[in-house]
């Protein structure tokens, strides 16, 4: 069995205690009962929920009814599931332009939960007026459009399962991180509704010396990414909708572009302006941020394509395997350039290497989820995975990728991520040690 | 008049009702309508590298001192070197050394983006705030604190374009794949 180290079992059998007290009738103010459990009776349920609940008891759940019809309008997951937050650093200088984490070791198949989702904004999170929005289309092109959202509604739609990942998604320095989350949680796969962009600019026209589209985003920062025309007309999208409702504040609502495989800040949230040009704007956002510092000085500028990246969730950094014997081995993959082909994964610190088994579909530019069944020995190793795309283009290891790159290239790290299992099934980032 | 009579001048007025606003949006579909040059001039604020775009206007290095402390020093301090806020100031000749110091000075390959920047983000708590003329002094006191413009400067669109920085040459494009993985399965 897989456990989180961290696992707050004490609190979740206060929870369990709490809806016992509050049907026992007890007449005791939310903040106050909250504070009593917390402070003393903790112990209590500890004792009473390892015995009154199992067999041959009969649960406490059953003795009376549930929640009505209707007391949440909107779900929400169990309270036990309540540490499954997203992962948000607490020491940043400032949070108006800061990324927050998807948990991925708690998370199985690979639709990221909307709520869920990873975030990074560049000013803050705008609350928009859907009525109040507007779609400008201009530039090099037959007719300058402007569209409303029920415009944008009206053309045909699709929808598509694709990952999106912030470029900065794995650290070249040290330390890089505990959990898996810690580590790639930059990383969320959804299911995006909207309209292909070429049916959009057809709209407009484009004239033949169009080669690039700026897009800006409705936020405080008026983020602005230069887009590549090909790429526009290509797989591109306007995107309402994720995983079946319209797209939270925090990725974009009411309209974002979507680039399948291209790294996360280009994909630009409450999109509201499209200017197509002849050249790249040499943004702020694509010069002075998200380029790539070599070793020599120099930078690699408009590196859009997410490379060919895994990892094992399950066990991952955090956790910790409780007994020895059979384990499986989960863990994702991805790719910016197509399908992931293959996952290797490794249990003996990298000497010998399995292909693992793909849980289909495999999709193009979205999650992969892997498995393998392993039997643990109860001897300290190292467990990692490697993937590769429909390229033929392998998963690096950090080495390979510090040799060309050195440390000071910061974005687009898509290294192999060891994890270290100790004697006592404590798993750790193998590449801290 | 016969039903069928009625419905066909009713599919007529509907056409020659939506007919004027196909005239203006002939796209496939027909959706959305023609953007006026008074609405693209009020929200396209693009910035070309090559300075294309900028708005008429001027700022001097000393007047933009003084929007730099009221507006932006308490993130990016007093002289640039950084606080909350990016270093602004400072770097250059360290790109290929250990610990590289990205600022305006030393990473920025165009001046033109300064301007864009500041006008489209910045101040953080009140972006696009300033007068045209405060963002051409607040872009001569950065470049003047890195020594790419003399105390006593005025900046305007031509001579902002004119700036050459000192890393324009710094920058090249993508050529991953760069890294291989043998991919071994045994004896590794």
């Amino acid at each position: 069995m897989t456990e989180p180290t961290n696992a707050n079992d004490e609190r979740d059998r206060t929870v369990t205690s709490r809806r016992h007290l509050l049907r026992s009738g007890a007449a005791v103010g939310g903040a106050t009962l909250a504070g009593a459990l917390a402070d003393g009776l903790a112990g209590v349920s500890e004792a009473r929920a390892q015995t009154d609940n199992l067999p041959p008891n009969v649960p406490e759940w059953m003795k009376a009814p549930g929640d009505p019809m209707g007391s949440q309008l909107y779900g929400t997951p169990s309270p036990f599931e309540k540490n499954v937050v997203k992962n948000i650093p607490k020491d940043l200088p400032q949070y108006i332009s800061a990324a927050g984490r998807t948990p991925l070791q708690d998370l199985d198949g690979i639709i990221t939960p909307n709520g869920l989702f990873y975030e990074r904004h560049h000013g803050g999170v705008p609350t928009i007026d859907p009525a109040q929005h507007r779609l400008m289309l201009h530039g090099m092109v037959e007719r300058p459009m402007i569209f409303t959202m029920e415009d944008i509604r009206r053309f045909p739609s699709e929808s598509h399962i694709y990952f999106l990942e912030c470029s900065g998604n794995l650290p070249y320095k040290k330390p890089y991180g505990k959990t898996a989350s810690d580590l790639v949680g930059l990383l969320s796969c959804a299911e995006w509704t909207g309209v292909s962009l070429k049916l959009v600019l057809a709209e407009a026209g484009l004239k033949p010396e169009a080669k690039w589209i700026v897009a800006e985003g409705a936020d405080a920062a008026a983020l602005t990414r230069s887009i590549p025309i090909e790429k526009c007309l290509d797989d591109a999208m306007l995107v309402y909708s994720q995983n079946g409702e319209r797209l939270r504040p925090q990725q974009g609502y009411p309209l974002r572009l979507l680039l399948p495989g291209f790294e996360g800040n280009m994909n630009v949230k409450w999109l509201r302006r499209l200017h197509v040009t002849a050249e790249p704007a040499y943004s702020r956002e694509e010069t002075s941020k998200y380029t790539d510092l070599m070793p020599d000085g120099s930078a690699r500028e408009f590196t859009f394509y997410m490379e060919a990246k895994s990892i094992i969730t399950r066990p991952s950094g955090g956790q910790r395997l409780t007994t020895r014997g059979f384990h499986e081995i989960s863990g994702i993959a991805w790719s910016g350039h197509g399908k992931i082909r293959r996952v290797d994964v490794s249990v003996d610190g990298g000497k010998s290497w399995r292909e693992a088994q793909l849980q289909e579909p495999v999709l193009t530019r979205a999650l992969t989820r892997f498995r393998l069944p392993w039997h643990w020995d109860g001897e300290p190793t190292i467990i990692q995975s490697r993937a590769a795309d429909e390229t033929g283009y392998v998963q690096p290891t950090l080495t390979e990728l510090l040799a060309v790159r050195g440390d000071n290239h910061f974005y687009h790290n898509n290294a192999i991520c060891p994890w270290h299992i100790a004697e006592d099934g404590e798993v750790t980032n193998a590449a801290n040690a | 008049m016969p039903p069928m009579h009625k419905v066909s001048i009713t599919a007529l007025a509907a056409l020659l009702l939506t007919c004027p606003a196909r005239a203006e949006t002939p796209g496939p579909f027909g959706i959305g309508r023609v953007a006026t040059p008074a609405e693209i001039a009020g929200w396209n604020i693009d910035i070309g590298r090559d300075g294309s775009g900028l708005p008429p206007g001027s700022g001097t290095v000393s007047h933009g001192r003084a929007v730099f402390e009221q507006q932006c020093a308490a993130c990016h301090g007093d002289k640039g070197q950084g606080g909350v806020g990016d270093k602004l100031v400072g770097g250059q000749g360290t790109l290929a050394t250990a610990k590289p110091v990205r600022t305006v000075g030393s990473y920025w390959p165009y001046a033109p983006t300064l301007f864009d920047y500041i006008r489209r983000a910045m101040p953080q708590n009140a972006p696009q705030s300033l007068s045209n003329d405060d963002v051409y002094a607040v872009s001569a006191y950065v470049l003047n604190l890195n020594g790419l413009l003399p105390a006593d400067a005025t900046l305007d669109a031509k001579s902002l374009a004119a700036i050459k920085m000192p890393n324009r040459d710094g920058f090249s494009g993508d050529p991953r794949p760069d890294v291989k993985n043998p991919a071994c399965m045994s004896g590794c």
